[in-house]
């Protein structure tokens, strides 16, 4: 039996977390001699008090949806995928090299092709660590940690020695071909008499965002491969004893793994600077590692993670540049947030189930089976 | 004992209960132990025994209820205070450190000062004294790795009393021991007795009660149904106490009628991954309708057996199912192969094998068979077709609750074996390898697993069953294999054969004139 009901899991448990980092960001921004109430407010008007701020939120969590999603599989088969960051550098190559030497006739083809290039890069970049775990256990924490450094110069190399266009001093591609250009919010939804920002960046990637979590949730709860993932992920005796290859569910894992988090490269090098730069993905892999333990590695946990975390970096933004809160609080208040909702989240956890079960054994209990006492 | 009534008792618990949450653990149970005396404790798994003695050693905090040791009313907030109050436990799995040796693993935790040297020699010297004492003779410098169970086992009631207890629990102490190894333990139990120690047993096997305890209290559903003098009980009585309903202890069964060879092993060998042969050359047949039961104790290879023969071990030599030859070493060497050819496992361990915890009835109910057709939808599971066949299964082997929607873990030891017996079971198999069919699970469903096993033979399956409780074998199989250090001892007819002979055979003994295994 659950010590609580679900909702409370779902709901409750993040919600008190989220307050308990409030409480205590309001504090450290009290500590610097600012008003935390004018800092949230801040936050809040510049973040969704506006399309245009939306426009960068979902923006912003277009790229945490497709890392929160790429760290949540794994978590499934229990793999730690922290190469998320390594997969989406290595997806934006395979983005830019479809954008740039395919002439497509329309974005929607581009889009399509870009995507699969994303996701095949991504894919192979996990699939080596995943590889070398399978067969010759190399842990792959450490492994996925030193391809993103792999990644990082590869890249590095990449844009400087073959990509750069001659005579350009920026270590980055040149911009791409028009054709490739997908819409933007404002684009999709003024057919629709909906007047969105012109100059936010969230794009129709967000849609294939949205796709990859109902993709995921269906392969996750309704397909076999998705219950041999997670029972291998429970317990790999287990597995065994069933027949599920351990190697075949890492490989897969890892693969899809990579393959959502390249795919984000279709949003930020595509969609947003429309040519590859060196460190475009800004951490991004990182983000969805908290975005996945918020979200509770379920996709519709890792949807509302990832917009809320694309809150905290858009509103974090305004607050560096409209107040004298340094940008290095921003990241304080935002590791705050990791902090409660993804490490120390037993910690709301147990007292909450507590209070659950004293409130249950208060509950006027039950008729109780009392032994009916025989006349005498 | 009449010089022992006087005495205050050795351990008086009064009024203990302990809920957590809604389940009450234990209820109002008030008992008394003399000292000098062996008391046993019997129940059924999750009768409350453990968590009655968890509160004695501190583990858990009774909500009510008062312990009075020797006499003097005590409170245990922790195991120092319980260890400081005389009482020693011996764990069902021992906590003993594998790299430490015997010497060291009994200071682990009452060494004195910051330097180790002066602890060891203390305690070499007072570790001589208990061995002369109550006749605990171990190596103080080899390595618990290096020595067998029932050594380890002696280590840990070392340890008890090196930290003085008067007081020892054992809880559940033969699971892991040959009859031989169990006789010596009660042995000892019996020298400490003698020496004024006193010593609580808990145990769900009647026959160690009957021997060894003294007085013995029943347990069932938290509550403490009866404490009673062992020489004034019967087991059909205890048994009676602890499920609330007459049990029968025998299997009934009809004579075999083996059919054809359905199982043929040949030559069968296994190397672990640290090179060591497991299997070394086994040679078994099982026939339809028969049950071919593979005693020994545990580690002698049957567990690599029955996981080469479920299909997760790597093998050589030749194995045949229906006259098919089965792959040992390459691609269809896996489980889901192996369900093809017709055969079902029960695991020894659902734990870790034949279940996943965290995965609801229905899901368990389709593990392994998850490729099934008829658990399919187009490229998606049909869960409702699932969620209908539990229900089913559930109904036809009792499990309760019949919830298909709780977590595996949630059910009793029992039940969740019935899951898994269920989900074999009725996949009809030519082959049922079913290893420890009983371990940690109540009496009232051995009863019933029993006869679900029985069943099986007579339509005509064959059955390689697995078990270290050599009372299981004897009560189940029509044939019995001994097992040890990797070989077939022998081969013996159930009826022609006792204890005492398969006892010497799983120590490794045989006699010279060893009968020629059947064709």
């Amino acid at each position: 039996m659950d010590v609580m009901p679900k909702w409370a899991e779902v709901v409750l448990v993040p919600l008190i977390s989220l307050l308990l980092a409030a409480i205590l960001s309001a504090l450290v921004i009290l500590g610097i001699g600012e008003d935390p109430v004018a800092a949230v407010k801040l936050m809040i008007s510049g973040a969704l008090g506006s399309t245009y701020g939306w426009g960068y939120t979902l923006y912003y969590a277009t790229n945490f949806m497709f890392t929160g999603l790429c760290v949540a599989i794994a978590f499934h088969a229990r793999l730690f995928n922290i190469g998320g960051e390594g997969q989406a550098m290595l997806g934006g190559l395979g983005v830019a090299l479809a954008c740039l030497y395919i002439p497509w006739p329309h974005w929607s083809l581009a889009l399509l092709g870009a995507t699969t290039m994303a996701a095949i890069f991504g894919a192979t970049w996990a699939a080596i660590p995943a590889f070398l775990q399978a067969k010759r256990g190399s842990h792959i924490v450490i492994t996925t940690i030193m391809f993103n450094f792999i990644a990082a110069a590869v890249l590095n190399y990449t844009l400087v020695n073959l990509m750069r266009p001659a005579g350009s001093m920026d270590p980055a591609t040149a911009r791409f071909p028009d054709a490739t250009k997908l819409p933007t919010l404002h684009d999709m939804l003024a057919p629709i008499g909906i007047n969105f920002s012109k100059a936010a960046p969230a794009n129709i990637s967000l849609l294939v965002a949205i796709a990859a979590c109902i993709f995921l949730w269906v392969l996750i709860w309704r397909t076999r491969l998705g219950y041999e993932i997670r029972a291998y992920g429970h317990s790999e005796s287990a597995a065994k004893y069933a027949g599920i290859s351990p190697f075949k569910i890492t490989m897969i894992a890892m693969t899809i793994s990579g393959a959502l988090a390249g795919m984000m490269a279709i949003n930020n090098v595509m969609g947003e600077a429309e040519r590859l730069v060196l460190n475009a993905t800004e951490g991004a892999g990182f983000i969805g590692i908290a975005v996945a333990l918020m979200g509770r590695s379920h996709p519709l946990g890792v949807f509302l993670a990832a917009i809320l975390f694309g809150f905290l970096y858009q509103g974090g933004a305004e607050l560096a540049l409209w107040t004298t809160i340094p940008r290095e609080l921003i990241v304080v208040i935002q590791a705050l947030v990791i902090l409660f909702t993804g490490a120390l989240d037993n910690m709301v956890r147990m007292p909450l189930e507590k209070i659950f079960l004293t409130v249950r054994s208060l509950r006027p209990p039950k008729p109780e089976r009392k032994p009916v006492e025989p006349a005498e | 004992m009449e010089r022992q009534a006087t005495a205050a008792p050795a351990i008086e618990l009064k009024g203990i209960s302990k809920a957590f949450g809604p389940v009450q653990a234990n209820k109002d149970i008030s008992i008394r132990v003399m000292p000098g005396t062996i008391h046993g404790i019997i129940g059924e798994n999750g009768a409350g025994k453990s968590t009655l003695m968890s509160i004695l050693y501190g583990f858990y905090k009774a909500d009510k209820g008062e312990i009075f040791i020797s006499g003097k009313k005590t409170d245990i907030p922790d195991s120092q205070a319980a260890i400081a109050a005389g009482i020693g436990m011996v764990f069902q799995h021992f906590k003993l450190v594998e790299n430490f040796t015997v010497l060291e693993n009994i200071i682990l935790g009452a060494e004195d000062g910051g330097l180790l040297k002066p602890s060891l020699s203390k305690a070499r010297k007072s570790l001589l004294k208990l061995a002369d004492d109550y006749g605990l003779r171990v190596d103080p410098d080899a390595l618990i790795q290096d020595i067998g169970v029932g050594m380890q086992q002696r280590v840990e009631i070392l340890k008890a009393l090196y930290r003085q207890a008067d007081i020892l629990i054992l809880d559940e102490p033969t699971g892991v021991l040959t009859p031989a190894e169990a006789d010596q333990l009660f042995r000892i139990l019996g020298r400490l007795k003698s020496e004024g120690k006193t010593i609580i047993l808990i145990t769900h096997k009647l026959r160690e009660i009957m021997e060894t305890t003294d007085t013995v209290s029943v347990m069932r559903r938290g509550e403490m149904t009866a404490t009673v003098k062992t020489s004034e009980t019967s087991p059909a009585q205890l048994a009676e106490l602890m499920v609330g309903r007459k049990v029968l202890l025998r299997v009934d069964k009809d004579i075999a009628k083996p059919g054809e060879v359905i199982l043929d092993i040949k030559g069968l060998r296994v190397v672990d991954d640290k090179g060591v042969e497991r299997l070394r050359g086994i040679d078994l047949q099982v026939r339809a309708g028969e049950i071919l039961g593979v005693a020994g104790v545990a580690g002698n290879g049957q567990s690599e057996l029955l996981e080469v023969l479920g299909g997760y071990r790597i093998g050589t030599g030749s194995v045949r199912v229906n006259g098919q030859e089965l792959d040992l070493t390459g691609k269809h060497s896996d489980g889901q192969s192996r369900r093809k050819h017709g055969i079902a496992h029960v695991p020894e361990d659902r734990q870790r094998e034949g279940l996943i915890m965290d995965y609801h009835a229905w899901e368990n109910t389709a593990f392994g068979y998850h490729k099934d057709p008829a658990y399919r939808s187009g490229i998606l599971m049909n869960n409702a077709a699932i969620k209908a066949d539990t229900v089913e299964k559930m109904e036809r082997f009792d499990v309760r609750p019949p919830n298909p929607k709780l977590a595996a873990k949630s059910f009793s030891g029992g039940n969740q074996q019935k899951l898994v017996l269920a989900r074999e079971i009725e996949r009809n198999p030519d082959l049922l390898l079913i290893g420890q069919p009983t371990r940690g699970v109540d009496i009232g469903a051995i009863e019933f697993i029993h006869q679900q096993i029985v069943a099986l033979r007579d339509q005509g399956k064959a059955i390689l069953l697995v078990s270290v409780e050599l009372e299981e074998i004897l009560a189940l199989s029509d044939r019995v294999a001994v097992m040890f250090d990797g070989q077939v001892m022998g081969t013996r007819d159930a009826s022609a054969t006792d204890e005492k002979e398969l006892g010497l055979m799983m120590a490794g003994i045989t006699e010279a004139q060893t009968p020629p295994m059947e064709a």
